[in-house]
């Protein structure tokens, strides 16, 4: 193991923590919305956070390629107001990770919402507790390993994110290659023994964030 | 108890609820057949259903008036809620369901935690989890807790229905006692006229989204010897009643 893999260890599990950190929130407040209330334009919100899901994550890319260039709308914006760059940096990575896991996350925290009894949350109610106790005391403590399982889902599925980041982010060594990009790039190169230390750090981390899932899982199912 | 319920009007698909009442007692039955309407006139009262149109109260206290646009909140009625399936919360111990609603407003009037254990005989089940409960002992926590909240009116939705006869006829004892004990007014929903007429001073029979009839128990059952109900068994007791 090199200095520059442990680089690419490095930057993508720090792209994939910071992913998984941002979307966080929004992903479990869209998942409540999505799982407990009826809105206008509810079903568009729910296709369009499902696309990524179905459609070629290079194709993913080239959307984000266009929105974040220099010359497109929210690139043009963070250039001239902050002059921020995000194509082709480390912050290009973790954007296409976020796009790609944020479906991950919002299905299955939603599921969990929706596995909650209602009922529970009318009770808590008539006792005396405003919407935002039930939701701090009721909803999120039984949404909690849903929740977790939904990170940890979204986290592995930005580990191994590919398409989308080699389109918006590029192969810059030590500036955006993460491990997916690496691998693909060793066996383009012919370095197969390279591209197979990569891939077993891979299935580590990815063996790795499924067991913590499924034993958080037993544990809270055993409380 | 004074309960209102003037010009209620609830249109759930093709569903109507339409109820114009008053009655006293202090524990009121519902009596009605499945999709009479018993459950969303509860849902109702307890604001967690909202009518387009009506006037609920328990003697002075307004719950809803859409003429004067007034709706309370769940968490503003004081109105504690028992439904079939108990709704404990299965994450907290049954010292922590018990205590969520326990209202510690000066004041108020306080219910205690160590009165209400003692009469309905959960002292010992204070540390267990809602898991280690058996369906009996669900349903006394389940009581206690609605008690605990210092209700001024307690909902009470067929809260024996999932149990056998036997387990039944040892909880409708703790029912007495919290009727007799707290003296809190109670709206008590039952399929089973032996509950009614066992618990309730008044009796509401309700079908297809109305009220058909008000009376005590005793004459609305006296005129059948069978205590099971059956799909139109009443039936002949009904004919040509209306609302009060």
């Amino acid at each position: 193991m090199t200095t520059d893999d442990a680089q690419v260890i490095g930057l993508t599990l720090g792209t994939a923590t910071l992913s998984t950190l941002l979307i966080f929130p929004f992903g479990v407040a869209l998942a409540w919305l999505l799982a407990r209330k009826q809105w206008p334009g509810k079903s568009l919100v729910e296709t369009f956070v499902a696309l990524p899901l179905v459609m070629p994550p290079v194709a993913t890319g080239l959307i984000l390629l266009t929105l974040l260039g220099r010359r497109g709308p929210i690139g043009a914006f963070l250039q001239n107001t902050f002059g921020t760059e995000i194509v082709f940096t480390w912050k290009a990575v973790v954007t296409a990770m976020a796009v790609m896991s944020f479906p991950f996350l919002v299905r299955t925290v939603r599921l969990a919402f929706e596995e909650i009894n209602p009922r529970l949350e009318h009770v808590a109610r008539t006792l005396g507790a405003s919407p935002i106790r039930v939701f701090t005391t009721i909803t999120l403590p039984l949404a909690a390993r849903g929740m977790v399982a939904g990170a940890v889902w979204a986290f592995a599925r930005a580990l191994g994110e590919f398409g989308a980041t080699v389109m918006v982010a590029g192969n810059i060594p030590g500036r955006t290659t993460v491990m997916s990009v690496a691998i693909y790039s060793d066996v383009q190169l012919g370095d197969d023994g390279h591209a197979c230390q990569l891939m077993g750090v891979s299935a580590v981390l990815a063996f790795a964030a499924i067991l913590f899932s499924n034993q958080f899982s037993r544990w809270g199912g055993a409380r | 108890m004074k309960f209102q319920c003037r010009h209620l009007h609830l249109q759930q698909g093709a569903f109507l609820l339409e109820i114009d009442l008053e009655i006293s007692g202090q524990v009121i039955g519902i009596f009605g057949s499945s999709g009479a309407g018993k459950t969303s006139l509860l849902e109702v009262v307890a604001g967690l259903r909202r009518s387009a149109l009506g006037f609920i109260a328990v003697d002075d206290h307004v719950l809803m008036d859409t003429s004067a646009r007034k709706f309370l909140a769940p968490e503003q009625r004081g109105v504690g809620y028992v439904p079939q399936d108990l709704a404990l919360f299965p994450h907290l111990s049954v010292r922590k369901n018990l205590l969520y609603g326990h209202s510690r407003a000066p004041g108020s009037s306080h219910v205690d935690l160590d009165h209400v254990a003692a009469v309905l005989e959960i002292e010992p089940l204070l540390d267990r989890s809602i898991s280690q409960l058996s369906g009996g002992q669900k349903q006394r926590v389940a009581f206690a807790r609605a008690l605990l909240a210092s209700p001024r009116l307690l909902l009470m939705d067929e809260p024996l229905a999932s149990l056998d006869q036997e387990l039944k006829s040892k909880i409708i004892p703790y029912l007495k006692r919290i009727r007799d004990e707290f003296r809190i007014p109670m709206l008590y929903v039952s399929h089973s006229p032996d509950e009614v007429t066992q618990l309730c001073d008044q009796v509401i029979v309700m079908r297809d989204g109305k009220c058909l009839r008000i009376s005590r128990p005793q004459e609305l059952f006296e005129a059948t010897t069978s205590m099971a109900l059956k799909p139109g068994i009443y039936d002949h007791l009904l004919e040509g009643q209306t609302s009060s």
